[in-house]
Parts: structure tokens; sequence; C-alpha cells
């Protein structure tokens, strides 16, 4: 049976390992190549890695980086931020990374999406979206959930599926860094909406709320960051519990 | 020496990484000579089958990998491309195995992405493994089952997730993305 997923989520700045409150102030929690060891010894199923200061003269820091992780990581790696054009993700792809994620870059330029897949397949294609509750509909923010667009969740979720992104990455702005648990309807929506593995981000604070998430929607995987670095909840743990949930995890 | 055929796949590097992590020697090559020589052969891949039969003919890989002679080792899409035919664009592959890879039906998720297990395990590259042991998928064809098959993997219906004849073996999962139990099935590859 095929296992839901437990993705740790290493936001990078200058090449260290940060983890922001609702997208605003930042902590350091370490190395993120030494964080992503611990994370695969512990059975990480998977790792998200995005860089929050991808501008042009850091991309340089990020490349090493991905080449640092690539050399010891031995489960499959997404690496997002700043990616605007084909040729980043090609590097990217070249020093290592798995998959690639996209974001604001493709809500200006929704062909972006069309161009990463047609070269390198639709599974190193991870659409990322970060939505928040706005006067009655779920609509996507840009610029690290500083910019408000027009685009509703559900109808670019659809959109990039058949622009042939292979993966979304659903972040809540009104969850994220909260603990208060995942945005269950707004997931369970956009996972009925689309045919593709969706991961929840966003909320997560304890084991119970992941099992909430795989029982009361049909989610792909769970991702979170804070709780992890801290060993609030440890991944060993968090996984022993949901097998006691009949939740299939590895 | 182990020799990665370069036909311009994407994920060469993580394959590179994995038998580098085990202290072998990497060549990543579509030099002839250098893949005969080479003790063990790596057909890796991800894409498009179709594209990638027209790379690898644009090299006449084609005529060379069915007939080495030392282990190959077919990953994802190296596998399907090991195969007679693939429904992607109605392939015809390399024909090293009988079976024929085909579109997973539409009544589930696809791709099929993510950790799965495996069943009905034998031959060499399972030694020391077992069937709860989880390996990393992600694709959206599959070869059907047959006399070939080393494992297989449930996930819509069952297909084979390896496939062995002669000394030419195959996984659809990725053993250089499936941690701990991927070192051991290419520990495995490299003892034959």
């Amino acid at each position: 049976m095929l296992k839901r997923r437990i993705i740790p989520c290493l936001d990078i700045k200058d090449g260290r390992t940060v983890k922001g409150v609702n997208f605003v102030g930042i902590r350091d929690a370490g190395d993120p190549v030494d964080l992503a060891k611990r994370y695969i010894d512990e059975g990480a199923d998977e790792l998200v890695f995005l860089d929050i200061t991808a501008t042009v003269e850091k991309r340089r820091t990020l490349l090493k980086l991905v080449e640092r992780i690539a050399a010891v990581v031995n489960i499959p790696f997404t690496v997002g931020g700043g990616i605007s054009a084909v040729d980043d993700a090609a590097r990217l792809l070249a020093a290592g990374a798995d998959k690639v994620s996209v974001n604001s870059a493709a809500v200006r330029r929704p062909e972006l999406i069309s161009e990463i897949a047609a070269r390198f397949g639709s599974q190193a294609l991870v659409l990322a979206i970060d939505t928040k509750y706005v006067e009655g509909e779920w609509r996507v923010f840009v610029n690290g959930g500083r910019e408000i667009t027009p685009l509703q969740t559900i109808g670019w979720a659809m959109e990039a599926e058949d622009r042939g992104a292979g993966e979304i990455l659903l972040t809540s702005m009104d969850q994220d860094g909260t603990k208060a648990g995942f945005a269950l309807e707004l997931t369970d929506l956009v996972s009925k909406s689309v045919q593709l593995p969706v991961i929840a981000s966003g909320g997560a604070g304890t084991m119970e709320h992941f099992n909430s998430l795989f029982q009361r929607t049909r989610i792909s995987a769970g991702l979170a960051a804070s709780i992890f670095h801290y060993g609030e909840v440890k991944i060993p743990e968090l996984k022993t519990y949901l097998k006691t949930q009949n939740i299939p995890v590895r | 020496m182990i020799a990665v055929i370069d036909y311009g796949a994407g994920n060469v590097r993580s394959v590179q990484n994995a038998f580098q992590r085990l202290g072998q020697e990497v060549v990543l090559s579509a030099d002839h000579a250098k893949i005969r020589a080479a003790d063990r052969v790596i057909l890796p891949g991800v894409g498009d089958a179709s594209w990638a039969m027209k790379s690898l003919k644009a090299n006449r890989l084609d005529r060379l990998i069915p007939s080495l002679k030392q282990p190959v080792l077919g990953i994802c899409l190296g596998l399907q491309l090991m195969c007679q035919v693939s429904k992607e664009k109605d392939t015809e592959c390399l024909g090293i195995f009988n079976a024929s890879v085909k579109r997973f039906p539409t009544n589930g998720l696809v791709p099929h992405m993510g950790w799965n297990d495996l069943e009905q395990l034998r031959g060499p590259l399972f030694q020391n493994l077992s069937g709860v042991d989880d390996f990393y998928f992600v694709h959206s064809y599959c070869a059907e089952l047959g006399d070939e098959t080393q494992a297989v993997c449930d996930y819509i219906s069952p297909f084979s997730a390896a496939l062995n004849r002669d000394n030419f073996y195959a996984t659809q999962f990725h053993p250089e993305k499936s941690a701990n139990v991927g070192n051991q099935l290419l520990l495995n590859f490299l003892a034959l």
C-alpha cells in the first residue's frame, strides 16, 4: 500500500536553516545538511528546502548547498525559492535536487509550469501555493505571503494540473506557525479538485494534527518545520503513533 | 568501475552519488568502449520514453545495451526502456524483457509517487530484504507482470516493480532514493 508521507521542511537563509512564524520573524535552526541527515535517520520520507533569500547573488550559495545535500541525502528532496526560469530549475536539478518547487514566478507567468514539466517531467515539478481565506474565498498569495493575487486557490491548483505540475504543496497562511492544526477543509477541497498528490503545510503542532489530516482528507503528505527542528514532535514517535491509528506510514 | 549511461536523462546525479557513497568509482558516459569495459552498467532515467529512445538511438546505444554481458541495472524509466514496447507515445523499446509498459488506469492518483511495499520478492537483488521494506516510486507508466517479474507492487493494479533476464536487472522504484533498503539493493547488485 502507498504510504502517507511525513516531510520536514527546511527554510534556508544564507545557507542556514531558519524558521519564520506567520512568514515574519526569523529564528536560526542549524546547518541544513546536519539537520537533513538527522531527519533521514529518523525516517523522514522526503525533504523540502525552501530558500527564502534567493536573490541573484545568493543563487550560487544555494547551488553549493544543494550539491552538499545531494551528496549525503538518500531520500527524495525538493528545492524551492526564487525559481523564475527553466534554467534556474535546470541548475538545481543538475546539482542533485529531485524536484523543484515554484510559486510566485508561476503565478506571474503560468507557462513556467508547462515549460519545466515539458523539459524535466511532471514528477520534477511541485507547485507551491500560499493561500489565505479572504472575504469568503481562498485566495493565492505571492512573494512570501506578502502580496495578494486575484487567483482563487482551487482554480489555480486545477490550472497547474492542466499545465503539467506533478504535485501541489499547499500552505495555509492562516495556520502557518500557529501549531493549531492543519487547515482540513481547505486541504480536503484542494485534494478533491485535482488528481495530483497534495502536500499539506501550515499549522502542525501535535501528532494528533497529522492523524486528523490523514483520517479526514485523502491528502498524500504532511509537511512541517519548526516542530521537527525543535523536537516538539519526533518523527519516529509520530510514525509509531500513526500506525496505531491505522494510517499507512513507512 | 560503474558506467552510468549518459543519454541526456535527468536525475543521473543521484545515481552517481549513491554509488559513490558505497565507495564505487562512477563514470557518466555514452562512449561504447567505456561502457563495454565497465564492471557494472546503469541505465537511469526519468521522463518520456519516446524522447529517451530517440536519444539512445542517436548514439547507437539502443544496439549496445542489449549486447552487454556484465550486470546491467535499469532504474525507473530505465526499466521501461528495457521492455518491448511502451504505451507512452507507442514507443518501441529495447526488447530485453518480454513485458510491455502501459499507463496506470485513471481511477487513482497518477503519478504513483511515494513509498510502497513489494510482494513476491525473488532473485538476488532482494537478498536481505523483505516485503515489509518500502521503496520510493515516482512514475505514471508501469510494466505488466510476467515470468521475469522479481517483485510485485500493487498500486491501482499489480505491476512489475523489478525484472530480471540473464544479466539484465531493473527496478521501477528508485533504490538510490530509498534510504537504507535502497542501499542494500545496490549492494546486492554490486555483489552479483
